[in-house]
């Protein structure tokens, strides 16, 4: 039994684990539909039980099932042996260094997703229609690709620092930058409150990509009547942009927006990679992390991701709102 | 930016504008000096970090101790300049690192966590859009409003319970955990998609006999071929770049290649050369996938958000 579940370090032991796994599954499913199908006259529930049914299951095991204990949990003790009300919650709200923590996540969804769209819209609008509309975009589009892990990587290398003495050269780029306009080189992941500002500029640099091609398509997708009638009435420009422009695309922007905020709150890769959440830059998600599997503190760490659940309540319910506004208006 | 703008255009002079006219108008709108020096602008931000790190993934040890990457073009110019591999070498079979190793565990993690998802929301989304049973409608909504959930908030409960059966630090509760944080998102994509198939070819395949079963595999799978490529691309990038479910239920010997190199950069930060390295190893595939199929994961991309 031990060798179907455990591969250990021998890597053709893992690959044949792989294989079995993926067979496994597709006798499991065949068999499930095999039963639907044989059946003469089946009823209505049978059928789509068989369908829906697997779905349902690992929904209820893996989210909703999970997702209550851990709402139970936001209660107890660090161990879970005691209830302890509402303590965890309180801790979060009144703590120092818990209210860091949710002022910098503030921080995050509030600038990380505005730049992002706002980027993005603006090379989405100068780059339609040159010449090079297509690689311009790509290189753009291409960091989505790179996970937030090797993202991180990459820019803690543009902020790489060397202490400033004579012989010794900078080797991140940005403080060779400063270096060449005479400034003297800054260890810039220590300096708060500024390194929260360069970790989201990971994010926007992933993200913008996104945003670029979304708001890209709508653009492309507004009735050129509209632009024409416009255009008659003597816009153009800057005034086209916010007049016409803008307001055509309202429901792509908050999709894109919305979009952006939920990958924000729950990211903490870049933080984790970074500066593992010292030098006061951590947010919820990476505090979550830190709280449950560093400090052992189940309960603190159970209120966080609960916590985490609520921010993004609001997000959703207005960006359902927007998206029943835009359908009336259809 | 400012709002005024710059009157460069001469007076209309010409007859009402035809298409080529038009064209020209448009393009010269956009090349303004302005414009063209932001996208330059944009897109050097956008491409020079990256390209400073490949850079540096070649260069050796010392010189990367020693000096910035830029200064490759000039001693490539004095003809000094020296890349080698050394650096990949090192960080797939150095004693130390063994990224190969991740790599493999990337690799044996994310087949089967596309995979089984996708089959899995696949017949889910047939069920919801073309079977007509009770209560489809709240089921739905309430798979919608799953999507929202962090996953965070169900990691330690999963946890404990893979602990209790057993299956903790093997690639199954991975391989779970991943199939089901995918379901919501790709039964609610893939459902729009269904929708979207006529009704009358149903209605044909019905006629002719046949059960729900081959309606699916016969007149839904050949249609959605494109949609199951767009939200495999999606699963695929989301699996290989994930770190947190392979933080949480990865082991020693099941852990992903992003796993390993955020803890080399937390505790080997200075070494670039194998940092450099690494994570281009990282990159390499899902840049592969994501340049090869990126029409599909745009196309796919559009459906998810625009269409809600």
């Amino acid at each position: 039994m031990d060798w179907f579940l455990n591969a250990g370090d021998d890597p053709v032991h893992k690959f044949l684990l792989m294989i079995i796994a993926i067979a496994l599954f597709v006798v499991v499913m065949a068999l499930i539909l095999f039963v639907v199908d044989r059946r003469r006259n089946p009823s209505k529930w049978f059928v789509a039980g068989g369908f829906v049914g697997p779905a349902l299951l690992l929904l209820a095991a893996g989210l909703l099932y999970p997702a209550v204990g851990t709402f139970v949990n936001s209660f107890q003790n660090r161990n879970g042996s005691a209830f302890v009300g509402l303590d965890n919650y309180i801790r979060a709200f009144s703590e120092p260094a818990f209210l860091l923590v949710l002022g910098n996540t503030a921080l995050w969804v509030l600038v990380a997703p505005a730049l992002a769209t706002f980027i993005g819209l603006v090379y989405a609008v100068v780059v339609d229609h040159s010449r090079f509309e297509k690689f311009a975009k790509a290189l753009v589009f291409l960091p989505m690709a790179i996970s937030m892990v090797g993202a991180g990587i990459i820019w803690k290398f543009v902020y790489e620092y060397k202490p400033d003495q004579p012989g010794i050269e900078q080797t991140g780029l940005l403080n060779q930058l400063i270096v060449w306009l005479g400034g003297t080189p800054v260890q810039f992941l220590l300096e708060r409150p500024a390194n929260t500002f360069l970790l989201m500029v990971v994010l926007i640099w992933i993200q913008t990509g996104f945003a670029m091609t979304l708001l890209s398509a709508s653009i492309r997708a507004i009735p050129t009547d509209i632009v024409e009638a416009a255009r008659l009435d003597g816009l153009s420009g800057f005034g086209m942009f916010w007049r016409i422009t803008i307001p055509s695309i309202r429901p792509a922007l908050v999709v894109v927006l919305t979009t952006i905020a939920m990958t924000t709150l729950k990211a903490f890769d870049i933080v984790r990679t970074m500066t593992a959440g010292r030098y006061g830059t951590s947010v919820v998600a990476n505090e979550f992390y830190e709280q449950s599997f560093r400090q052992n503190s189940a309960g603190m760490g159970a209120a966080l991701a609960v916590l985490l659940f609520i921010i993004v309540i609001p997000v959703i319910i207005y960006n359902v709102r927007q998206m029943r506004l835009a359908e009336e208006v259809r | 930016m400012s709002t005024a703008q710059p009157a460069v255009t001469p007076k209309v002079t010409a007859p009402p504008s035809t298409v080529g006219d038009r064209a020209r108008k448009a393009k010269k709108a956009l090349t303004s000096p302005w414009a063209s020096t932001l996208a330059i602008v944009i897109a050097i931000l956008w491409t020079v970090p990256t390209f400073g790190l490949l850079v540096t993934s070649f260069r050796p040890e010392l010189d990367i101790r020693r000096s910035g990457w830029w200064t490759v073009f000039g001693d490539a110019f004095a003809g000094e300049g020296v890349f080698s591999m050394r650096n990949y070498e090192t960080a797939l079979f150095g004693s130390s690192t063994n990224l190969i190793d991740y790599f493999v565990n990337s690799f044996v993690i994310t087949l089967p966590a596309v995979f089984i998802p996708i089959t899995i929301a696949l017949l889910a989304a047939y069920a919801f859009a073309w079977i007509d049973f009770k209560g489809r409608d709240f089921l739905f909504v309430m798979v919608f409003a799953l999507q929202i959930v962090p996953i965070q908030i169900t990691l330690i409960p999963l946890l404990s319970a893979y602990v209790d059966t057993g299956i903790n630090g093997t690639f199954w509760p991975i391989w779970l955990s991943h199939s089901m944080f995918a379901l919501p998102l790709a039964i609610f994509l893939l459902h729009n998609f269904m929708k979207d198939v006529p009704s009358s070819l149903v209605e044909a395949a019905r006629v002719d006999g046949a059960g729900h079963v081959q309606i699916f595999f016969k007149v839904m799978m050949p249609l959605l071929t494109p949609a199951i490529a767009a939200f495999g691309i999606f699963q695929f990038l989301w699996v290989w770049n994930d770190l947190l479910v392979g933080l949480v239920m990865g082991s020693t010997s099941t852990s992903p290649l992003t796993v390993r190199i955020a803890e080399m950069a937390g505790s080997r930060g200075g070494d670039w050369h194998v940092l450099s390295a690494g994570a281009f190893i990282s990159i390499i595939v899902p840049l592969i996938v994501f340049l090869a199929l990126q029409r599909f994961f745009v196309r796919g991309m559009l459906a998810g958000s625009v269409k809600g």
